[in-house]
């Protein structure tokens, strides 16, 4: 990572002084004969005059010594770039040499002089046109808080325009003024200031030194930072869960709020629930498919299209299981129970036997990849989505239960079967959409879950647990308890996850909703009442 | 809970003061109170919603009372025990639809309901053994099923399964017999038979009826109540009850 | 009271019995008698084999004892078989002692791999085979008996009660695959050594293995049948058919519900102790919610609430299982998916129920007794009392 970053800016770099003054020459020719040695504090101080002469030459020798491709030749103390293939480049010239260089040996880095080379290429781009290359200059300057870099920080500073890369190099040169042996106790006490403005975990260890080894005055001033970042980063890290949380439980939401309409409105258990979601995944993967042999243009729009698509097909395969199977076994839910995971089987060695075993790729399109930055949270806009679709799959379901005809049918019929069907409503007719609704519904959510799961026939059966515990530990026949419900245990899930770890925090769920039902049998939101038991 | 000592509670088999449960802020019963004397026989009548059932479920522990006194036998506090604990004190109740053990012989269903040791362990080692016959053949007599007795409780018609039923109440002996509309779906002979059966039955036990067919009532010949929204509306002789204006108004029907 | 069941025995009884005591000679005598060669021979795989089959046998009866009988759908069976498999699977592998490829004395191979310095607390007495034994009733018993003392006490029926037996399931599959609960982890027990000083490979011991599973199943339907036959078994189906009408006559429904709950997961561990030195490994996938679930369907093929159907049941799916996954390996997932499918809808009474009503309706003498001995009429699910 750090070395792409770094790469780019030396391209920059490279870039920006194409036209390099020849009088630098001199000063290049000197630093890389300096450098063909094996004395470590030698190789230091050659890397500095390197990077002091600014010349692109020199960054690409850098960048070839960080990845451990510089070599020399003992003889003639000639410099090479020695390239992955093993073609020679003359670090001064940038040809090819002449004849091949014989008995080279590599420049030899140790911690010292690999901090001395990130520093030296830090400073190298802290003067570079592009702005993001640097910010992040600053930033490795910041990190390796040389005090070389100082000077260069200086004059960058003084010629800065972008007030955020301003401050970040205000910053860093006040971390390199921290990892300054001669520095004033004021100066310090003023750099830590500057610096815990970042209020990172980076700035956390920089401070852990000084409140270990600074004198009294530097090591209260350190404290106090410290103690204000430890805060800041406690509250960031709850928010964090928080977020996390949500989108877990927006996970949760789009693969339990299907089974809350089939087992929470009309009391089917339908083992195959997570198969729906199966076949809503494998839908995008097919429609993805397509338009990348087909239409590479449209790829971007590929879940708009397997939106309604994975709607038809998860729930027209609802609505043929539940004529097929389920609507001769109503008011016998265990056997429902059984029939249906054996259609769940079914489903899967289907798909197994068309698709293969092996996981399919699902690609993201564009808009779903990347991540911004929100008050000091990493935002990613994948988690984003989820959590915005989760939230309008529940509306537009709440919308279709309380505003639509077929709504007003559907309540109608699982509050009084034989009343709706005197009034003249077709009640097998109604079952069969409302099976297809939820199994539909499932269908999407596997779209959603396309994105952050592995597509293989057995997505489903992953989800069917925790599918059924959101349901019923919302309370049956409540859409909003099994909205509070998802949360909740997204949340809850996020908040275990750092203290028992991601498996035990799962088992320990578990087990609270276990002794949870135990406690309410009806769930969080459970009717009260004659009619629930009657 | 108050400590009261009425005769009026002392005297009696059941007490009900001040009994208010409510579902989801629906009040089913608003603080009812009502009293049964030892051997009395009380039909208790009322409009669906009056909350007869929901007084029948809070009496055997099926539901807790928000608020007020459920006194058994002047001295037992109902309202902190559990359904089996009520049926060992000897309070037995018979449902609105008939509830019988369908897979079970006639025979098997009286016998499951004798009076007797009721625990798992007790009947993992055999108390059926120590079941005297005469007393089962004695409450098949009574019940009109005495022909019936090797038949499975299944392929009893509905008339027969109201009788079984109100015949396993018998064999369980109570002390105060709850019953939910056992005419409901009978034949006019079967309703003759069934309130025949249950007069002979009030001579030994204190019963209470809740019924909507007012002929049956009337067959009874006891004391009636009529409940409303969850409390009493009338109470007297089935003559004063049916000419009382609220409850001509509210549920019989001008 | 086995010897009074014995003797009270319906014909269908007697034959299973008669037909498990022929199987226990002529197996035995056939591998160890008849030589490699002759087409009477029953080799010792196959020996083994069947010995797996008496052991899912035994879970089915245990699970027709609470499904059949008491109307508890439990998916929670997997797990109990499986707890008594450890437990049998732990004392296997401390017998492995210093021949493990470590070497070590006290601890398990995969326990110096894990660098754990000393046998954790749950492994200690498993070296001696009464308290492992001991184990293998007690673990699956005191987990079914704290589960159900909390799911019963507060009601928890139907569906409700087979989704938290499903969720207990998965519970604990995602804790056994976890390496520091100290059981192996995702590879679980295996590499066995012996058995009571007995080589676990020897044919004699495959035989005898063979034979206790046999008598296990026997004793196992016995026990069975003796509660469902008791004043006990009667309340059991009563509370299947109307619980709050038990209830309300004064029957403490949960109480009776537990006794059967635990004594059946008793019973399904020591199918899953047998299991294990037949199959040479124990797994957390044994965990798996479809192993439940598949336990369930063998009752349901061969009837619930028959004892004998729920153990033919199991045999037959097995069998049907091993031969299809060796002959048409893609089928089988499809032909077990159908069987749910088929068996809920077309024979919700299970062969022997069907065959025997079937039977019965060429015969009204027969009828009568038929009905009565099962002690079962309807077939349904039954509703709530109100």
């Amino acid at each position: 990572m750090r070395i792409a970053r770094l790469l780019a800016a030396l391209l920059g770099l490279a870039l920006a002084s194409v036209a390099s003054a020849p009088s630098r020459a001199a000063d290049l020719d000197a630093a890389f004969a300096r450098i063909a040695t094996e004395n470590f504090g030698e190789i230091e101080a050659a890397i500095g005059d390197l990077a002091a002469t600014g010349d692109p030459k020199a960054a690409a020798a850098l960048q070839a010594l960080t990845d451990s491709r510089l070599v020399y030749a003992p003889a003639d103390k000639g410099v090479f770039i020695k390239a992955p293939d093993g073609k020679f480049t003359d670090a001064r010239t940038g040809a090819a040499p002449a004849a091949e260089p014989f008995g080279t040996k590599p420049v030899r880095v140790n911690n010292r002089v690999r901090r001395a080379l990130e520093a030296a290429l830090g400073s190298l781009t802290l003067l570079s046109p592009d702005p993001a290359k640097r910010l992040a200059a600053a930033e490795a300057v910041l990190k390796s808080r040389d005090s070389a870099a100082i000077p260069a920080l200086d004059a960058a500073i003084a010629k800065e325009t972008d007030a955020r890369i301003k401050k970040t190099m205000v910053q860093a040169r006040a971390a390199a003024v921290l990892g300054k042996a001669d520095a004033t106790d004021a100066e310090k006490v003023s750099a830590i200031d500057v610096v815990a403005e970042r209020g990172d975990q980076d700035t956390l260890s920089l401070l852990a030194n000084l409140r270990a080894n600074g004198t009294p005055i530097v090591k209260m001033a350190a404290e106090t930072a410290a103690g204000a970042i430890e805060r800041r980063l406690a509250v960031l890290s709850s928010v964090q869960n928080v977020w996390y949380g949500l989108s877990l439980g927006s996970v949760l939401l789009l693969a339990a709020i299907g089974l809350a309409i089939t087992f929470g409105v009309m009391g089917i258990i339908n083992m195959a629930h997570g198969e729906m979601v199966m076949l809503g995944a494998y839908t995008t993967f097919v429609v993805q498919e397509i338009l990348r042999t087909k239409y590479p243009a449209l790829f971007d729009w590929s879940l708009a299209m397997a939106i309604p698509l994975a709607f038809l097909v998860a729930g027209g395969v609802g609505v043929l299981i539940e004529r097929s199977v389920i609507r001769f076994l109503y008011g016998r839910p265990l056997e429902t129970l059984l029939a249906t995971w054996g259609v769940s089987l079914i489903l899967q060695q289907a798909v197994r036997s068309w698709f293969g075993a092996n996981n399919r790729e699902v690609g993201a399109p564009a808009f779903m990849s990347g991540s911004f930055d929100f008050m000091g949270l990493a935002i990613t806009y994948g988690r984003l989505w989820i959590v915005v679709f989760g939230a309008l799959v529940f509306a537009a379901l709440l919308f279709v239960l309380k505003a639509t005809s077929f709504g007003l049918k559907m309540r109608a019929v699982t509050q009084n079967r034989r009343m709706a069907s005197c009034m003249g409503i077709r009640t097998p007719w109604v079952d069969s959409l409302t099976f297809g609704l939820g199994s539909g519904i499932a269908g999407i959510a596997g779209v959603a879950l396309s994105q952050i799961d592995n597509v293989s026939p057995n997505l489903g059966q992953s989800y069917i647990v925790d599918s059924f515990m959101v349901v019923v530990f919302g309370g049956v026949g409540n859409l909003w308890g099994t909205l509070v419900a998802a949360m909740t245990l997204g949340i809850a899930n996020k908040f275990l996850e750092p203290f028992a770890g991601a498996v035990l925090g799962k088992i320990l769920l578990l087990i609270f909703i276990i002794l949870f039902i135990q406690k309410r049998p009806r769930g969080l939101f459970a009717l009260k009442g004659r009619a629930v038991e009657a | 809970m108050s400590s009261v000592t009425s005769p009026e509670l002392t005297q009696s088999i059941l007490y009900l003061d001040g009994v208010s449960v409510s579902f989801d802020g629906f009040k089913a019963l608003n603080s009812l109170s009502m009293v049964i004397g030892h051997g009395e026989m009380r039909a208790i009548i009322g409009p669906n919603g009056a909350g007869k059932t929901t007084m029948m479920d809070v009496i055997t522990g099926k539901t807790r009372p928000d608020d007020g006194d459920v006194l058994f036998d002047g001295s037992v506090d109902l309202t902190r025990m559990d359904e089996a604990s009520i049926a060992e004190l000897g309070i037995g109740r018979k449902f609105q639809k008939p509830t019988v053990f369908e897979s079970h012989t006639v025979d098997d269903n009286i016998l499951l309901a004798m009076k007797g040791p009721r625990s798992a362990g007790s009947s993992l080692f055999g108390w059926r053994n120590r079941v005297r016959d005469d007393q089962k053949d004695q409450v098949l007599e009574t019940i009109g099923l005495k022909d019936h007795r090797k038949r499975l409780a299944a392929d009893l018609s509905h008339g027969q399964k109201q009788w079984l039923e109100i015949g396993m109440l018998l064999a369980q002996d109570p002390k105060l017999l709850l019953v939910d509309e056992p005419v409901a779906g009978m034949t006019d002979h079967e309703t003759e038979q069934t309130a025949a059966l249950l007069a002979s039955i009030a001579k030994t036990h204190a019963v209470v009826v809740v019924e909507h067919d007012m002929h049956f009532v009337r067959a009874l010949g006891c004391k009636v109540t009529c409940l409303h929204e969850g409390s009493v509306l009338a109470e007297g002789a089935i003559d004063a009850v049916s000419t009382n204006d609220r409850v001509v108004e509210v549920y019989l029907g001008r | 009271m086995i010897l009074r069941t014995i003797i009270d025995l319906d014909w269908r009884g007697r034959v299973f019995l008669l037909v498990l005591a022929a199987v226990a000679v002529l197996v035995p005598l056939l591998n160890l008698a008849v030589p490699a060669g002759s087409a009477f021979n029953v080799p010792t795989y196959l020996v083994s084999l069947l010995g797996k089959y008496l052991c899912y046998a035994l879970l089915a009866i245990a699970l027709d004892l609470v499904w059949g009988y008491c109307g508890i759908l439990s998916l929670g069976h997997g797990a109990f078989f499986a707890l008594g498999g450890y437990a049998m699977g732990m004392y296997l592998m401390r017998q492995i002692g210093p021949r493990g490829v470590y070497a070590n004395p006290v601890l398990p191979d995969f326990m110096v791999f894990l660098n754990m310095k000393e046998l954790p607390i749950t492994w200690w007495g498993f070296g001696h085979f009464p308290y492992a034994m001991l184990m293998v009733l007690v673990v699956p018993g005191l987990l079914a008996f704290v589960f159900g003392w909390f799911a019963f006490r507060s009601r928890v029926t139907g569906v409700y009660l087979s989704i938290i037996t499903q969720a207990m399931t998965y519970a604990l599959l995602l804790a056994f695959f976890r390496n520091d609960m100290g059981f192996g982890g995702n590879n679980g027990l295996t590499d066995f050594k012996d058995i009571l000083g007995f080589n676990i490979q020897a044919q004699s011991t495959r035989v005898a293995l063979f034979v206790a599973s046999v008598v296990a199943l026997a004793l196992g339907y016995l026990i069975a049948r003796a509660m469902v036959t008791s004043a006990y078994g009667k309340v059991l189906i009563a509370i299947r058919d109307a619980e709050s009408r038990a209830r309300f006559m004064g029957y403490r429904v949960e109480r009776y519900k537990l006794v059967a709950f635990t004594v059946s997961a008793c019973m399904a561990g020591v199918a899953g102790a047998l299991y294990v030195p037949q199959v040479g490994i124990i797994n957390p996938s044994e965990f798996a919610a479809a192993n439940s679930i598949e336990a369930v369907i063998w009752v349901a093929v061969g009837g619930r609430g028959t004892l004998v159907g729920a153990a033919l049941g199991a045999v037959l799916v097995n069998w049907a299982k091993t031969w299809l996954t060796g002959a048409f390996p893609e089928v089988w997932v499809f032909g077990l998916g159908a069987l749910f499918v088929l068996v809920t809808l077309f024979l919700p009474k299970g062969i022997i129920r069907t065959l025997s009503e079937w039977s019965a309706r060429r015969s009204d003498q027969r009828a009568a007794s038929a009905a009565a001995e099962a002690g079962i009429g309807a077939v349904q699910q039954p509703a709530g009392a109100e």
